[in-house]
Formats: structure tokens, sequence, C-alpha cells
């Protein structure tokens, strides 16, 4: 028997109906933009050409889609399959996540007729970091669709395919974990050609890996979540125990970001940057206390065990890999021109109706496949 | 409460975990040190550019009006005075402009403190363009002989990587439209097989703004630098080529640089300046081109997909070993009791 079941319920709720409505929303404005071009609902310009679209949307986005990386890599690789009953839930969120953000990168693209171009052998340029993000991504939401297909076999009784799928899973498997580490990582690598015009607290050659670290943070942070939140909304039992030996890793990765991070600043005499009492001085203290918050948390046995302070934990990281990513690609930008930047409502609105696609999409998905643990697993406690 | 007996992952088993993938990315970086840095792009032998003296530009911006009927971009000029374009930033309709910088009193030109000068913005047609390095489908590309930098608009797909990445802000893109292209100077190539060159030079009355091959360009650069300030001499007009020169005028003070020279790996616009470049709005630049930062990470982890092969096949193994009876029997059982004691 398979390990999962669905959350069963009703699909039509007030939260699901208020969900729509949003995504109902923006899809009106983005008919605005495919007709009027994006000046017309964003804010974007010339000095700031990538808005929240880019940043919120993808960069960010697909780092809260993370969990089915973070899930894969700790169960598979590092062999811990006591994690196993979170690995699938994980990776329907990333199978969201992902694919929504690869369909947003069609409302940025200016010229989305031509998008298939990045993926043809002579059209698209392997020397663009781009390139590898878009490939990779592309080539991952495959993978993450093939990867959940058992969820479908399942549902619809296809037993001898669903065998036949899983001699070949393996491979699959491994390429969601390859392709993940490449493109969160270039996702940071992608920023290194802007030089100068990233302030030194964010410009580094290791963008790579402070972006693939903390991607994988997030990751964990997004299923400790996802779990909570689960277990409130489809009244399920608590995962504390299970989530709180997971934190045991999440604190160890927070740990190595902050290493890598002052590391790599004191060995190019950039820490004085963070004293210098600016704006972004202070953004950058904003995102370590972030950091350091769970780390803090994760340390103390009480933390691990409390249901309340696993979730806080999770929050603080989930905030300070998304502000990282926001001042990396946007606070910490300045292109030197005097513009400025900040999100037009309808702009605001458009990324808000993708986020609850998102989620409605999740809803129906695990209210009607088999996606989350069956309870029995005594590795979870009862909700209070 | 827990009965399954789960094991939580020690600090010890993370360190042998996380030093096995930092062993795989020392591999990397061992690879990496095979592969070499990505050095600068070299300029084309047959290079051709811009050379813009400040001190000679007058600020008449017949440039402008010029790159604009030239390149077929609206015109933005005052009833009154139909030959002065009045636009100042560039913009999809403005490929070039003639900024003027000023200081105090305005007394004298190219004068740092209270003075003023003028400066040009252009596409730079950098040697190791940033723009060129980014693009995901070769819509902007290095011309191999001539090094203009140009743009395909059937290629593009509109990502504006290129305008987020240029240091010096040049290329432009439609945000008012529903079908966008980038907007960029390419040294005015379309008029080449018409034996015409660029319009902004063509259109220059006081050589400001000279065409030429860049090696052309650096001999009379050379040749600047050696006349003594308030020497009375004749400048090349127009191009180097068709061997006009102006009336002789006397020879301004020059800042001892010329830009373009060695920022982000050279250009094929060179500048000549009385007052400091970043006064006229230049990027202070280093010699390593930007590209080559990004392209040297790049190849290091992706030369020849020999590390994500690699990477491939360790995680294959991986997954084998520890995913093997969940893949091979009915189904994905609970793992109770399993991954003790890697």
């Amino acid at each position: 028997m398979s390990g999962y079941t669905s959350a069963g319920g009703k699909l039509v709720t007030p939260l699901t109906v208020f969900l729509a409505a949003l995504v109902l929303v923006a899809g009106g404005l983005l008919a605005v933009r495919f007709i009027y071009g994006i000046g017309a609902v964003t804010n974007i310009n010339d000095g700031y050409t990538w808005g929240i679209w880019v940043v919120i949307d993808i960069v960010i986005g697909t780092a809260f889609a993370c969990g089915g990386f973070a899930m894969a890599l700790l169960v598979y690789v590092f062999n811990r399959g006591q994690y196993h009953p979170l690995v699938r839930p994980a990776l329907l969120a990333s199978l969201f996540g992902y694919t929504l953000g690869g369909v947003a990168v069609m409302f940025d693209l200016g010229r989305y007729w031509n998008f298939w171009h990045i993926m043809w052998p002579g059209k698209g340029q392997p020397n663009s970091v781009m390139f590898e993000v878009a490939v990779c991504i592309a080539a991952y939401i495959v993978v993450m669709w093939i990867e959940f297909a058992p969820a479908f076999l399942e549902r619809f009784g296809k037993r001898g395919l669903r065998q036949r799928l899983n001699k070949v899973l393996f491979v699959f498997i491994a390429l969601g974990v390859l392709l993940p580490a490449m493109h969160q990582s270039s996702l940071g690598t992608m920023m290194v050609v802007f030089g100068h015009q990233l302030h030194g607290l964010w410009q580094t050659q290791l963008l790579p890996l402070l972006f693939l670290v903390s991607a994988i943070a997030m990751g964990f942070s997004i299923v400790v979540f996802d779990a909570t939140i689960a277990a409130e909304g489809f009244k399920r039992p608590r995962e504390t125990t299970i989530l709180g030996q997971m934190s045991v890793v999440l604190r160890w990765t927070l740990v190595l970001f902050l290493v890598v991070r002052f590391a790599d600043l004191a060995l190019h005499g950039k820490l004085n940057l963070i004293f210098v009492g600016d704006f972004l001085s202070l953004m950058f203290l904003i995102e370590t206390a972030l950091f350091v918050l769970p780390i803090a948390i994760l340390f103390t046995a009480a933390g691990r065990r409390s249901a309340r302070l696993l979730f806080v934990s999770g929050i603080s990281m989930l905030l300070a890999g998304s502000l990282y990513r926001l001042d990396a690609y946007l606070i910490a930008f300045n292109p030197g021109d005097q513009s400025t930047y900040f999100p037009s409502l309808p702009e605001i609105l458009v990324t808000v109706g993708i986020f609850a696609f998102e989620i409605l999409a999740y809803i129906v998905f695990a209210r009607s496949l088999p996606v989350l643990h069956r309870i029995e697993p005594a590795n979870a406690t009862p909700a209070e | 409460m827990a009965s399954t007996p789960v094991n939580r992952l020690s600090r010890r088993d993370f360190i042998r975990g996380a030093a096995g993938s930092c062993a795989g990315i020392a591999a990397a970086g061992g690879a990496a040190d095979e592969a070499e840095a990505r050095e600068n792009n070299q300029i084309s032998p047959d290079a051709v550019g811009l050379l813009f003296d400040s001190t000679l530009c007058v600020g008449c911006k017949a440039c402008v009006t010029a790159c604009k009927i030239a390149n077929d971009r609206p015109l933005d000029t005052p009833a009154d005075k139909p030959y002065l374009d009045q636009t100042t930033h560039l913009s999809p309709a403005a490929l070039n402009v003639i900024k003027m910088y000023s200081d105090g009193t305005n007394e004298v030109k190219d004068r740092e403190t209270d003075g003023f000068a003028f400066s040009k913005h252009s596409c730079m047609h950098c040697v190791d363009a940033s723009c060129v390095s980014v693009c995901p489908v070769t819509a902007l590309q290095k011309e191999p002989k001539s090094g203009v930098v140009t743009y395909d608009k059937d290629a593009c797909i509109g990502c504006r990587y290129c305008v987020a990445s240029c240091a010096f802000r040049i290329p432009k893109f439609d945000y008012d439209k529903p079908f966008p292209e980038i907007h960029k100077c390419e040294l005015c190539r379309h008029l080449w097989d018409e034996g015409k060159f660029s319009a902004c030079a063509d259109a220059c009355p006081t050589g400001a703004t000279l065409y030429g091959p860049v090696s052309e360009l650096k001999a009379e650069i050379k040749r600047r630098k050696t006349l003594a300030p308030g020497e009375i001499t004749q400048f090349p007009r127009r191009s180097t080529e068709t061997g006009e020169l102006t009336g002789k005028v006397p020879v301004a003070t020059y800042v001892d640089h010329v830009y373009g020279e060695t920022e982000g790996g050279g250009t094929q616009m060179l500048m000549l300046s009385g007052v400091p470049f970043e006064k006229l709005g230049l990027p202070t630049l280093p010699e390593r081109s930007y590209a080559a930062i990004s392209e040297t990470i790049q190849h290091t982890i992706y030369k020849g997909l020999v590390v994500p092969v690699l990477a491939l096949a360790g995680l294959i193994f991986a997954v084998r070993k520890n995913a093997g009876e969940e893949l091979e029997g009915e189904g994905l059982k609970e793992h109770e009791g399993e991954g003790t004691g890697t």
C-alpha cells in the first residue's frame, strides 16, 4: 500500500472562493498587460527593469518551492528515510511553485512568443547564466511532474504503469536533486555580472553558493511551514516530532550560510560596510537577525519540541531568505541613473494572484489526490 | 507519541554528509583550475568605433537629430527651432544624447570647478560586452569583424537581462508596447552598404565625434596627447577615412585618462575630456570585464557538463542505494527504522 492518502473534504469553501477571486483579478490585469504592454500594469523602468514579477514570482517563488529539493536531499542523499512522510507534500508544493514560476516568466517576458528560442540548439546561448537557469527550471518542472506521477497513478488505479515507472524513478529523483541545485545557485550567479551596480555587502563571486545554501534552508523551512498549516487546515495531527528532528539539519544549514557570508566579507575587507549605518547596512542587519533567530531557537531542545517555536523559526528563515533575495535583486541594486522603483498596485495584485492560484491548486490536489501521509504512523503527535 | 525508532540526524552525520558534498564541490573546483578563468575577450583588429572628444563638443546636438533621422525615430524639436532636438535621456526614441556637466558659475568650458562640459551617451560597443554575455538567445551579438554590438529582435525574448546588466545603462525597452523591442545604437551599420557611417559622427561639425577603425582612433588620441594645451592644430572631422579636417583651433587641457581604453575590458567608443569622466556620468569600471567574471563561474561549473554529469552519477548511485527498497517494492512504504547508522 502507498503510505499516502488524500485529505478529503469539500473543495468549495470561503477560502477557495476568495483565492479564486484573487486569481480572476490577476487574470484581468494580465489581459491589460498583454494588450497594452508591461508598462500599462507595472512600474518597471529602464533603471529597474526587473520588478517583483521577476524577483518575487520567480527568484523568491522558486526558493519557496525548494521543499521537494530539500526533502529529496535529506531522504535520498543523506539517507534519512524517517522523513519520508514529508516528501510527497513537499514535492507537491514544489511542483506548483515551479510550474507557476514557469508560467509567471511568460507574463514578464516582453517577447514571450520567442521563449522557445532559449531551449533551441543554435539559438540558446550557454554562456548566459539565464540560459542555465531557464533550461534547468524547465527540465526540473518536467522531472517533478514525473516524480509526482505515482500520486496520479495511485489515484486512478494504474498499478502496472506505476510499477514500471518505479523502475526508472530513481533517475528522476536524482535529477530532482541535481537540477534545483544547479539553477538555485545560478540565480545567485545571475547578479555577478551586475558588478558595482550591486552593493558590496551582496556582490560576491560566492553568490551561487549563498543562493544554493539559502535555497536549501528555505526548502526545509517551507516544509515546516506547510506541514504546520496543513495540520491545522486539514485537521490532521501535528508533525512536531519529525519537524523538530529535521530542524537539526536546518540549523546547520543556516550556520553554514552565515559562516560563508561573513567569512567572504571578512576576506574581502568589507565587514566595515555592515556598520556604515545607512539604509542598506540596516537591511543587511535585518537579514542577519532573521537568520540568527531560527538558529537561536533550533539550538535549544525546547525550541525544537515546541510546535509554535518551530513554526516561528520556519517563518523567520523564509523571511530571511526572501529578504536576502529581494535585497540582492532589487534593494541593494543601484543602476546609478537616479531611477526608482516601487511596484504598482496592479503589479502587486498579479503577484498575489499567482500565489493565490498556487495555494488553491495545492488545496484541490491535497484534498483529491494521495499526497498527505497516512495518519497511523506514530511519528505525529495529536493536534492540541 | 513517537514510537517509530526515528534517529535524529546528529551533527556528526550532518558534517559527514556535508563533507561529502564539499568534496564534490572541491572536485568541481579542481576541475575549474584546469578549465582556467575566462579571460577578457580581445578586440577585433578590424574593430570600428567612435572617438568622442568632450573638449571639441559645443553641445549643438546635431548628432542627436542626425541619429534620429538615420534610425527613423521621432524628432522632439520645438516649432521655432526645428534643428534642435531637446531629448536629454536615452529611450527607444533616442539612441544617442548629449548631456551637459555644469558646476558653480559655469564660466569656463572643460573646467571642473565653475565650468561646464558636454558628454555623449550612446552604446560603448564594449569589447567584452555584458549584454552579449548575458543574452540567453544570442539576440545581442558582437559582429566578429567590426565588433559592433548588434541586436536581432527576431531572436529576442524580451527578458531584459541586457537592460539590467549594462554598466552604461544603454539598452532601452518598449514598456508601453504589446510587442516590445530592445533599442540601442548599432553604429548605423544599416548604412554601411550605402557607403555611409555613423550619423552622429557624420553630422558633427567640430570633429568632437569621430568615426573610424579603433586602431586609427587610438593613433589620433596619441597625437592629441602629445599636443600642448593652447597649441593650434586641426582635428580630423566626421571619419578618419574621409581626410576632412576642422579649422585651426587651440588644444584644450585633457585629463590624463582615455576613457574606454581599459574600462570593463575596453570599449570601441573612446573618450577624451577636460573634466574627470565620473563628472560626465561615466562609471568607474575595473579592467576585468564583468562578463569574464560571470562566465568564469559558469564555465567552472558547466564546462563540458563534466561536473553536472559526475554529480548526477553520484546522485543516482545514492538514490538507488537509499531508495532501492521503496522503488522496487509495490509502493512507497514508510521507512520505519531505516536509515540507522549510515
